[in-house]
């Protein structure tokens, strides 16, 4: 399939969805209410995009992006990375680990060093960082105007005992 | 005798009754580095596995949002330390390809012999590190004389035998060792005169048969699902090979074979690692007499800046498919960078094929998935 | 000329002849302590050592070379440390049951020593039931395993000796059943008569192949009795990290692993005596010239050369293979081995009721 098939496609799903071919790969932007069913249909017939390979978050200080790579391992050649903005006070997104076993892993990992929260995934839990730390953090900050998570990805995240300031 | 026993599918029948949950690690034998799974078993039987992540968890992905696109690169040898040339070559190669340089012929033929060495080593520490999960000690030692052989190259070549940073934007570090092709040759040589010995030792023993057929066995539909690549998906016959999808380097002009079994199970996986360790020497073969004379490393400027943008650059490590993807807002440093490591996704896959199955499986399977902890937590 | 036999015999002639016969009993009894003692703690440096060169040979390395000439103290020294290391004893073990469980093991080990024949007419105890003796007394040393891994109150620890205990009670059998075989066809369980009976050939030669077959099975089944790989299941160490002794360090630790050597080192004694004609030399047929020169090797000697030569073949396997599961391991047994032991009695029965060994 052609970028141009792809994008005609896909705006018969999600008519809403912004592209950008200026990358390697062709770039969708989709409302995070979208998202899941864009994926569903991403992931059906006829593009059998079953390959998420890599799914990670991205934060601007204004908003997080989350940036999802797919492929088909029918046609390799076939790469499409679609993004969704997030608000950043309050990240919620729909989990795709119904339709990628991979993302339940990946969904953990940006939950606990973006602080996004996926809805509907089995097991949203730390997975790399301690558990504790989380909490005795939200804890100390109870007393100030604003709660503000561990989220050590995120661009305002400060550590003054481990990060050294450049 | 493996067909005999029955691999309990839904563990869901045993019951709460005789559960004991153990800790397998940080610290334990089989585990191989700090990886901590909590197990739940019925007996012998295993019920569940979580793993527990973040013991050698060193947060490279903030750390590399401070480094300038030259530094950056010297962490990823930290990952996946078995694979560290891999490592250093994606990074070398978004570089290159977010900022259009040139990169001479010489350094991308040195860099595709240096890939597969490395690929050759690592799968032989595997050989070595599976066989002993399943208490055969002595593979161990045979797979080392031949891993030993590429260290002392790496040696030469780069000063180091383990994260080697020899690999930079726009080419090589340094020139390669004047003697660097004699001693390629001579692994070659000694490579396929020994490789036979602990294949005989392991492949075709009855107990490494029935310990590893059967077992641990993963659909080609779960390996596409659990992200799965690398060797433990082309066990389960999907074809996965970046070097193939999309070649880089000097990959494009070698003739080699995409290994692919069907089985699926840890066999398949250990008879996949073996036949690439031959690929990746029929590759070396073909390029070490080939070297060409030139400039090993190309024109770039002191200052690395990337475009405002996003890359990323896949590449076939040891263990799968190895991602860097960088988003850059035009400075020195990363904006935004990640790594996405095969050994993570393979993880994953973990609970899903070992339960039902006895803890003796569980080795055979984890040894198979290959897990490197540092590349898993990064 | 010097042997065993006379040096045992003018001691004993000396003692009863300057002593009342009950001071006599009590010192003889002193000193065949004193020298299993010192045979434990000889053999347990020495076997420790030939493992660790036996290992170093199959695995393309030196071995221990730094202590000592060729690394022949080596053991020594490691002995050295365990003594020195502390005995440690989890806070929430069975304290009592804990300490007990390796002296168990080891007071199991030393028992089976007392009808092996080390050489002609040398013994400590020729019991006339010699053979079940043995059977019997060595199922006990399961009981020290099981309570090491139950009073250690560690899960490794448990699934150890669980797994330990299974592979015991099941090995037995069939150990057992190779050992009757050598019982039918010699009329008795007295060790010395079992050696005697083999002067004109050991009984692997003279008893035709089902013979061969409890040979082999008795190596097996003895490898598995004594926990060694490939059914080393009891202390599986890339599964249960040490499995039955996971919590046990120092001294402790030491007795389980000497224990460990001392059962290979008898159930090869006992392998050499039923099957390889214990101390005899190795006579062919009526070459007499050749049977005379063996004859001059003196008797402790075949009988060691022997025991070591099982107890090489027990460790190559150590190092050649890798683990079975504990489902095969039991599937093995009981499906495999045991039918073929019962059957191979059988055929033995009928091969010593019709005189049909040499």
């Amino acid at each position: 399939m052609t970028n141009e098939a792809i994008k005609e496609y896909i705006t018969q799903h999600a008519p809403d969805a912004t592209y950008d071919e200026t990358g390697e790969w062709l770039n969708i932007v989709v409302e995070s209410n979208q998202l899941k069913p864009l994926a569903a249909v991403l992931h059906g017939q006829p593009m059998q995009m079953d390959f998420l390979f890599c799914l990670t978050c991205v934060d601007y200080t204004t908003h997080l992006t989350m940036v999802y790579h797919f492929t088909a391992t029918k046609d390799r050649s076939m790469n499409i990375v679609i993004k969704t903005n997030l608000d950043r006070a309050n990240p919620i997104i729909e989990t795709l680990c119904d339709i990628w076993r991979t993302a339940e892993f990946h969904e953990r990992e940006v939950f606990e060093m973006f602080g996004v929260t996926f809805l509907h995934h089995p097991d949203l839990r730390n997975l790399i960082l301690e558990e504790e730390t989380a909490i005795a953090v939200d804890e100390k900050k109870e007393g100030g105007d604003e709660k503000k998570g561990y989220w050590p990805l995120r661009k305002d995240f400060e550590d003054p005992i481990n990060m050294i300031k450049l | 005798m493996y067909n005999q026993t029955e691999i309990i599918k839904d563990t869901t029948d045993l019951g709460p009754d005789g559960e004991l949950v153990i800790n397998m690690g940080p610290q334990h034998p089989a585990t191989h580095g700090v990886l901590h799974l909590v197990v739940t078993l019925n007996g012998e039987t295993i019920k569940k596995i979580e793993p527990h992540l973040g013991y050698i968890h060193r947060s490279i992905e903030k750390m590399c949002e401070r480094l300038s696109y030259r530094q950056f690169i010297y962490v990823t040898s930290r990952m996946d330390y078995l694979s560290s040339h891999i490592n250093n070559t994606a990074c070398a190669l978004l570089i290159e390809k977010g900022m259009q340089i040139e990169v001479p012929e010489r350094a991308k033929v040195v860099r595709t012999i240096l890939n597969e060495l490395t690929r050759i080593a690592s799968h032989e520490l595997w050989i070595g590190a599976m066989a002993m999960d399943l208490g055969a000690f002595t593979p161990f030692f045979y797979a080392f004389r031949e891993r030993e052989m590429i260290t002392d190259i790496m040696e030469d070549t780069c000063g180091a035998r383990l994260t080697m940073n020899y690999i930079v934007p726009g080419g090589l570090m340094y020139d390669i060792h004047p003697n660097f092709q004699t001693k390629v040759k001579a692994f070659v040589k000694q490579f396929k005169e020994k490789v036979t010995e602990y294949e005989d030792l392991v492949t075709g023993n009855i107990i490494f048969q029935s310990r590893t057929k059967g077992v641990g066995v993963l659909t080609a539909e779960d390996a596409i699902s659990y992200g799965c690549s690398g060797p433990v998906a082309r066990a389960s016959g999907v074809s996965c090979d970046m070097r193939k999808i999309a070649p880089y380097d000097a990959y494009d002009r070698v003739e080699f074979d995409e290994v692919i079994e069907t089985a699926g199970d840890s066999f398949a996986r250990y008879i996949v690692r073996v036949k690439e360790m031959n690929q990746s020497i029929r590759i070396i073969e073909q390029l070490i007499d080939n070297i060409p004379e030139g400039e090993f490393v190309g024109k770039t400027k002191n200052v690395l800046k990337l475009n405002k943008g996003e890359f990323y650059q896949r590449v076939e490590t040891a263990r799968g498919e190895f991602g860097v993807f960088i988003v850059s807002e035009g400075g020195t440093t990363p904006y935004r960078i990640k790594f996405r490591s095969p050994g993570f996704s393979n993880l994953s896959v973990l609970n899903h094929i070992a339960k039902g199955s006895k803890i003796g499986d569980l080795m055979a399977t984890m040894g198979t998935l290959d897990l490197v902890i540092p590349d898993i937590d990064r | 000329m010097l042997s065993l036999e006379s040096i045992t015999k003018t001691t004993q002639d000396w003692l009863f002849a300057k002593f009342s016969p009950e001071i006599a009993l009590t010192i003889e009894c002193v000193i065949v302590i004193l020298l299993c003692i010192t045979l434990f703690a000889v053999l347990g440096l020495v076997l420790v050592l030939l493992e660790r060169k036996v290992a170093a040979r199959i695995q393309i390395r030196l071995g221990p070379n730094r202590v000592g000439p060729g690394g022949i103290f080596q053991t020594a020294a490691d002995t050295l440390k365990l003594i020195m290391k502390e005995g440690l004893t989890p806070d929430s073990a069975d304290k009592f049951l804990f300490n007990l469980a390796p002296f168990i093991v080891m007071m199991v080990a030393m028992l089976l020593l007392a009808p092996i024949a080390f050489a002609k007419n040398f013994q400590i105890w020729d019991i006339n039931i010699g053979v079940l003796y043995i059977s019997a007394v060595s199922s006990l040393s399961v009981i020290g395993i099981l309570m090491a891994g139950w009073a250690s109150n560690n899960k490794y620890s448990l699934l150890g000796a669980m797994r330990s205990g299974a592979q015991i009670v099941s090995y037995e059998l069939s150990a057992g059943f190779a050992v009757l075989t050598i019982v039918v066809l010699t009329g008795s369980l007295r060790i010395s008569d079992i050696v005697a009976s083999q002067e004109n050939g050991w009984w692997l030669f003279k008893g035709h192949i089902p013979v061969i077959i409890a040979f082999v099975l008795y190596i097996i089944a003895v490898t598995a009795e004594t926990n060694r790989a490939p059914f080393d299941l009891a202390e599986a160490e890339s599964e249960l990290t040490a499995g039955f002794h996971t919590e046990y360090s120092g001294m402790k630790f030491a007795l389980f692993f000497l224990a460990e050597y001392i059962n290979i080192f008898i159930v090869c004694a006992i392998g050499a005596t039923l099957f390889l004609g214990g101390w005899m030399p190795l006579h062919i047929g009526h070459w007499d010239g050749f049977n005379h020169i063996m004859d001059y090797i003196p008797s402790s000697v075949w009988f060691m050369g022997k025991t070591f030569f099982l107890i090489f073949v027990i460790m190559w396997f150590r190092w050649t293979f890798p683990r079975l599961r504990v489902d095969q391991l039991l599937n093995l047994e009981w499906k495999y081995l045991l039918p073929i032991s019962l059957f191979n009695l059988l055929l033995v029965t009928v091969i010593a009721i019709m005189g049909w060994h040499f």
